[in-house]
């Protein structure tokens, strides 16, 4: 089995501060780790390899410095990363890095699963799943916690709806976006950092993967993100004095108002 | 192409924008701001310029006839045949942006046996309801509905299509813009009509709400967004137009995932729409003391939340859990007992209408968003309270 696991490099805490001098916005964390919710993605690509047998390929659409968490990938056991990095590639939305993902998984060719993390902790969207199964025309399912049985042609699993869970069977190729109860990482072995240092990383441009130039970047993303600020947090709370039997007293006041 | 430019006659090379790109894609050349290969056009720099001297350049796309477009649009989803109450506070947004965009509010109920609820969807703001009822839609398929949605973006053209910020609103609602080829809005708290252009503006949290973004999407139709629930009003109002069209299945084929087993949880289990929640952390101390929460929230007809760490010793249900990595919860009473309010934690209860958090720090960061600050032990608290209450109780019984 052929699986794409999509990794995204995210800064390293997701934590934005206010420039108390300059009154601008400075974003802590400098991009160096994979997403955290791509590592359960990553890890059980690993696992169905180790069970049936297969190839595991970490693709991820980023500056050149990403090349970084697709070793990092590596190093826990997938067999090389492929890194789609361009200019051009610069202020995609979700529907153009999909679309630019899209390219990479044509290119790695043959692909029967794909694995995404259930979101991004940076974006936070969690469209990018759906929206490449949508340019691969294949099916997709969200929410994945637990795949139960998998061979090169049919896959089970479990899904979380809004009303509860479901056991849904699909057949491959299909894309499916894991939650983090699927499993529990782990950490990279000493041969396979060792093994990372010079595993194949293939590096794919616009042009390279014959990439539609209005369909990419911020010329290929309908969505313009107008204005950022920091949410205000109200700080006027009341505070509520006394011995604990006075302030029991009176909480069970205040909630009485309110419900 | 399009790209970030610096315009080197305004730039003062004062630095400032290098610190608030956290890409490392600014660097200082000859006292002037130069933009490197690792640039994702995030735009943060923009705004930190205190001298208006970066701008990103957008090269024109080939548009669409926007005045094809109109009307908002809202899907209506319902599980088992019961309406998700996040479309109710659609159509009550919906109805606020038509009085401005001048359009109509048209609902999409599809279901099987769901006509029965058309009234409802009236009531809290649709003009016209538009319904399809066959077995095949009973079941939330994803396959089926993005075909059938796609046909209705093809033959309605909205000019704004609303879903709810569900599990299944998030995983249809990106199907179809890509379909499509239109922009989409993730999970946004807030929804208005620009009154210059006319636009949606979308506002979302993003950094696990630690940055709000505004989004539009100017050139492409429809503007899609899907929408948290519990942050929209639900407004009932009677309307005289009550107009019902009823449209035909496309014709779609088998679809490739079947379902194997549905298992139906009792809605009591989800903490996301509880209008009251007793919270607790890691300051509960021991796992013994829970069961003192599990009292309260029982006294006050609410649920129990908590924070991570106590789902990671096993103490409580990652069900529970309350969080970035956890339930998005809005209700009108939040109660928190030793919780520190950590952001990843706070990322999950801003839309609480009042908080009261108890806590021994009285720097705590929890106290930053709570309507009331108590100083103090939340077990000699929660004792105290749960006896006052169990009094008040035995006294209504006597009475
Ligand atoms: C503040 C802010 C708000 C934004 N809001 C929106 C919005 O509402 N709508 C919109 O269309 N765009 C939005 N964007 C742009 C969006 O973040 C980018 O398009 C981003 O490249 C992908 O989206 P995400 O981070 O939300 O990923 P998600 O969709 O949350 O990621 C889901 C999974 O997709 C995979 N994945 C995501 N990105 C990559 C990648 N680059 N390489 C490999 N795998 C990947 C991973 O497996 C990940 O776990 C926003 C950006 C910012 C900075
Ligand atoms: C990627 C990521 C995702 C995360 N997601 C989540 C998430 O979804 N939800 C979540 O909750 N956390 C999440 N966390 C963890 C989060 O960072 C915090 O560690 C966690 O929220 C802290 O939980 P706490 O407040 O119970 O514990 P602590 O931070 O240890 O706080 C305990 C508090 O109890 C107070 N206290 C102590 N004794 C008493 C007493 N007797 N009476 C009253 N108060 C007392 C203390 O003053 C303190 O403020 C995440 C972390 C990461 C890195």
């Amino acid at each position: 089995m052929k699986i794409v696991v999509c990794v995204k490099q995210v800064p390293s805490t997701n934590e934005v501060r206010l420039d108390p001098e300059t009154n601008t916005i400075i974003r802590d964390g400098k991009q160096s780790v994979i997403n955290p919710f791509d590592t359960y993605a990553l890890e059980e690509a690993i696992r169905i390899k180790e069970k049936i047998q297969g190839e595991v390929i970490a693709l991820s659409m980023g500056i050149p410095a990403a090349e970084k968490i697709l070793r990092d990938a590596v190093s826990v056991g997938a067999d090389s990363g492929m890194l789609l990095s361009d200019r051009s590639f610069a202020g995609a939305d979700t529907l153009a890095t999909a679309y630019t993902l899209s390219l990479g998984v044509k290119k790695i060719s043959e692909v029967d699963l794909i694995l995404c993390g259930k979101m991004a902790v940076d974006g936070d969207t969690a469209q990018i799943g759906p929206e490449l199964a949508e340019n691969l025309k294949i099916p997709h399912i969200t929410n994945v916690s637990e795949i139960i049985e998998i061979n090169d042609s049919e896959i089970i699993c479990r899904t979380i709806t809004e009303t509860g869970k479901r056991l849904v069977k699909t057949k491959t190729p299909v894309l499916l976006t894991v939650l983090k109860d699927i499993n529990m990482p782990r950490l990279p072995s000493i041969d396979g950092v060792i093994n990372s240092l010079d595993a194949p990383v293939a590096v794919e441009n616009a042009e390279s993967l014959g990439a539609n130039k209005s369909y990419i970047g911020l010329s290929g993303s309908p969505t313009q993100v107008v204005k950022t600020y920091i949410p205000e947090r109200k700080n006027e709370s009341i505070e509520i004095k006394g011995d604990s039997e006075t302030k029991s007293e009176k909480i069970n006041s205040v909630i009485k108002e309110v419900i | 192409m399009s790209g970030l430019i610096i315009d080197s006659d305004a730039c003062r090379g004062c630095g400032i924008c290098i610190k608030s790109c956290s890409y490392e894609a600014l660097e200082m050349k000859d006292k002037k701001a130069q933009v490197n290969e690792n640039c994702v056009l995030c735009g943060m720099c923009i705004e930190s310029c205190p001298f208006d001297a970066i701008k990103i350049e957008k090269e024109k796309t080939n548009g669409i006839e926007l005045e094809d477009y109109k009307d908002i649009w809202v899907f209506i989803e319902q599980n088992d045949g019961e309406i998700e109450p996040v479309s109710y506070e659609l159509l009550s947004k919906a109805r606020e942006l038509s009085k401005e965009r001048n359009c109509s509010v048209n609902a999409l109920l599809l279901g099987e046996d769901i006509s029965k609820e058309a009234d409802k969807l009236f009531a809290y703001g649709a003009n016209k309801v538009y319904i399809s009822e066959y077995e095949i839609l009973k079941d939330n398929l994803e396959e089926i509905y993005v075909e059938f949605l796609d046909k209705v973006v093809l033959d309605y053209k909205p000019e704004i299509f609303l879903f709810g910020a569900t599990n299944f609103g998030r995983s249809i609602a990106p199907r179809i813009a890509a379909r499509v080829k239109t922009g989409l809005t993730a999970d946004c708290t807030i929804l208005e009509i620009d009154e210059e252009s006319g636009l949606l503006n979308q506002t979302r949290p993003a950094f696990g709400g630690n940055l709000m973004a505004q989004i539009v999407c100017p050139e492409h139709r429809p503007q899609m967004a899907t929408v948290r629930p519990g942050v929209m009003e639900a407004v009932k109002k009677e309307t005289n137009t009550k107009e019902v069209i009823n449209i035909d299945m496309p014709s779609i084929k088998e679809p490739s995932i079947k379902i194997l087993e549905n298992i139906i949880e009792k809605k009591a289990e989800s903490i996301s729409d509880a209008e009251i929640i007793v919270s607790v952390g890691r300051g509960i101390g021991s796992q013994k003391n829970l069961a003192l929460v599990e009292r309260l929230a029982e006294l006050l007809g609410g649920k129990v939340g908590v924070s991570r760490p106590l789902v990671d010793v096993g103490w409580a249900d990652q069900k529970n859990q309350i969080g970035q990595t956890g339930s998005i919860v809005a209700p009108k009473l939040l109660v928190t007992f030793g919780i520190s309010g950590a952001i990843q934690h706070l990322a999950g209860i801003s839309g609480a209408e009042t908080i009261i958090s108890i806590n021994t720090d009285k720097d705590a960061a929890i106290f930053t968003v709570a309507n009331y600050k108590v100083v103090g032990d939340c077990v000699e608290i929660l004792k105290s309270m749960i006896s006052k209450l169990e009094k008040k109780c035995e006294k209504e019984q006597v009475v």
